[in-house]
């Protein structure tokens, strides 16, 4: 345990191409790409599931099934199949980003499409009783109502994808699981472990960002807070009465 | 399809090292969730602190934890037990909330009736309690078997020998065959697991089979 204190807090290891601030940066830019890439694919598809209906049954098995395809061997087998046809760092970084992209999708599409289904019948009557159309309906009643879920499905996609960017490393490419692996090649156990416990830093700190950011996106209408602010209001306007 | 037929034995040697990796800590980390589930019920000051502890362990990446095992457990690096513990915290980590808001969703009217023919807490547990929250507990468990059987074969990595290692393998030979076999028969044995998980849940519910017009009729 000593040793793996003294890895983590010797200096040297923190600077230079190799150091533990450029691999966190590769780490959360591995990440960040596939994160962005899927939310784009499957946030309008999850909302487009939710609000019509069509193609529930096609959404929920095929989010099923996709989390049942162990990462590794799908890294392995694309960077085999997609990497003799790129060039460079392309060769394994397509492939990588395209297992992270697999990995991340199922959360986030269920997200969107639970949040959209979950959303009072009432609301959705009450807009269309206002005379909104359809689109009006999805974006200024669904989604806002729809936040809370697809929030908690982007959390999970971001912890899935932070924990497995480590695998980058077994192909080749940079992030935290460089310490892991090259730690492991030289039966350098205090790299090892130091790099493990950065990696599940990392993944904590990347939760409570996004935890911060839920609670700051999220109407306070749907999460009860306006009950304490309304009191706090009402109290207010009674003293300035009286 | 010819390595396949030739390589049969590595195959069905490996889809049982896996099974046992992914199955063993599912049924430890229910057998460790039924308690915790249940104390958190009891005691509600509990609830927060267990349910968001053991969920904060999924944060864990799978490859960090079987690396960091031998440091807690004083095992040797390419001990199976590593993945065995790694992956029946990882169980923990999803069932304890299920299995907390599975006994939660028990309706007070059904326990308060329990209480009143006379069961003790333990009793009324195993003969009302659990058994209403079997749905919903066998849902937890299918996402946690889903789960087990595909990190598992990241301790391929660490040199721990299941379906993982064909990844490896094939990767490393630049040979695409053992890594689609390997994918394939992954994604069978999490079916098998789904199936038997499905399975299990029907027989030990048989009232929701028969339910259905009561429902009806309410």
């Amino acid at each position: 345990m000593n040793a793996v204190l003294t890895w983590l807090t010797d200096g040297a290891h923190w600077q230079g191409y190799d150091g533990i601030l450029q691999r966190t940066w590769e780490h959360v830019w591995y990440s960040a790409i596939a994160l962005a890439i899927a939310a784009a694919l499957a946030i309008p598809l999850g909302l487009w599931v939710g609000h019509t209906g069509r193609a529930r049954f096609l959404a929920v098995n095929l989010t099923g099934a996709l989390r049942a395809v162990p990462s590794l061997g799908l890294l392995f087998a694309s960077i085999m199949v997609l990497g003799s046809r790129l060039d460079g760092e392309l060769a394994t970084l397509v492939p990588t980003e395209l297992v992270l992209v697999v990995l991340a999708v199922p959360p986030i599409l269920a997200g969107a499409y639970a949040g959209v289904e979950q959303v009072d019948a009432a609301a959705r009557d009450a807009a269309r009783g206002m005379g909104m159309r359809g689109s009006e309906v999805l974006f200024k009643v669904e989604l806002p109502c729809a936040l809370p879920l697809i929030s908690s499905g982007l959390r999970s996609a971001a912890l899935q994808v932070v924990a497995t960017a480590t695998l980058a490393a077994a192909v080749g490419l940079g992030g935290l699981g460089r310490f892991l692996l090259d730690g492991l090649a030289v039966r350098d156990y205090a790299q090892m472990a130091g790099g493990a416990i950065l990696v599940a830093a990392l993944a904590l700190l990347i939760d409570l960002v996004a935890s911060t950011l839920q609670r700051v996106v999220v109407s306070p209408g749907l999460t009860g807070k306006t009950d304490r602010r309304d009191n706090a209001l009402r109290r207010l306007k009674t003293t300035a009465a009286s | 399809m010819d390595w396949v037929l030739g390589h049969l034995d590595d195959i069905g040697s490996y889809t049982v090292q896996h099974a046992w990796l992914a199955g063993v800590p599912l049924v430890l980390g229910l057998l460790i969730a039924v308690p915790l589930g249940w104390l958190s019920r009891q005691y509600n000051w509990l609830y927060t602190p267990l349910v968001v502890g053991t969920g904060l362990l999924y944060t864990i990446p799978s490859l960090a934890l079987f690396i960091l095992m031998p440091l807690l457990l004083g095992t040797t690096i390419l001990d199976p037990l590593n993945v065995v513990v790694a992956m029946t915290i990882y169980t923990l980590a999803l069932l304890v909330r299920t299995v907390a808001d599975a006994l939660r969703s028990v309706p007070d009217s059904v326990t308060a009736s329990a209480t009143a023919m006379g069961l003790r807490p333990l009793r009324r547990l195993f003969t009302v309690e659990l058994p209403l929250a079997v749905p919903v507990i066998s849902a937890g468990m299918r996402v946690a078997a889903v789960s087990n059987v595909s990190i598992v074969s990241v301790a391929a990595l660490i040199g721990v020998p299941q379906l993982g290692s064909l990844f490896t393998d094939g990767f490393q030979r630049d040979f695409l065959d053992p890594i689609v076999s390997g994918l394939v028969a992954c994604v069978v044995l999490a079916l098998l697991f789904d199936l038997v998980i499905v399975a299990a849940t029907r027989l030990l519910t048989p009232w929701l089979r028969t339910g259905a017009p009561t429902g009806r009729a309410a």
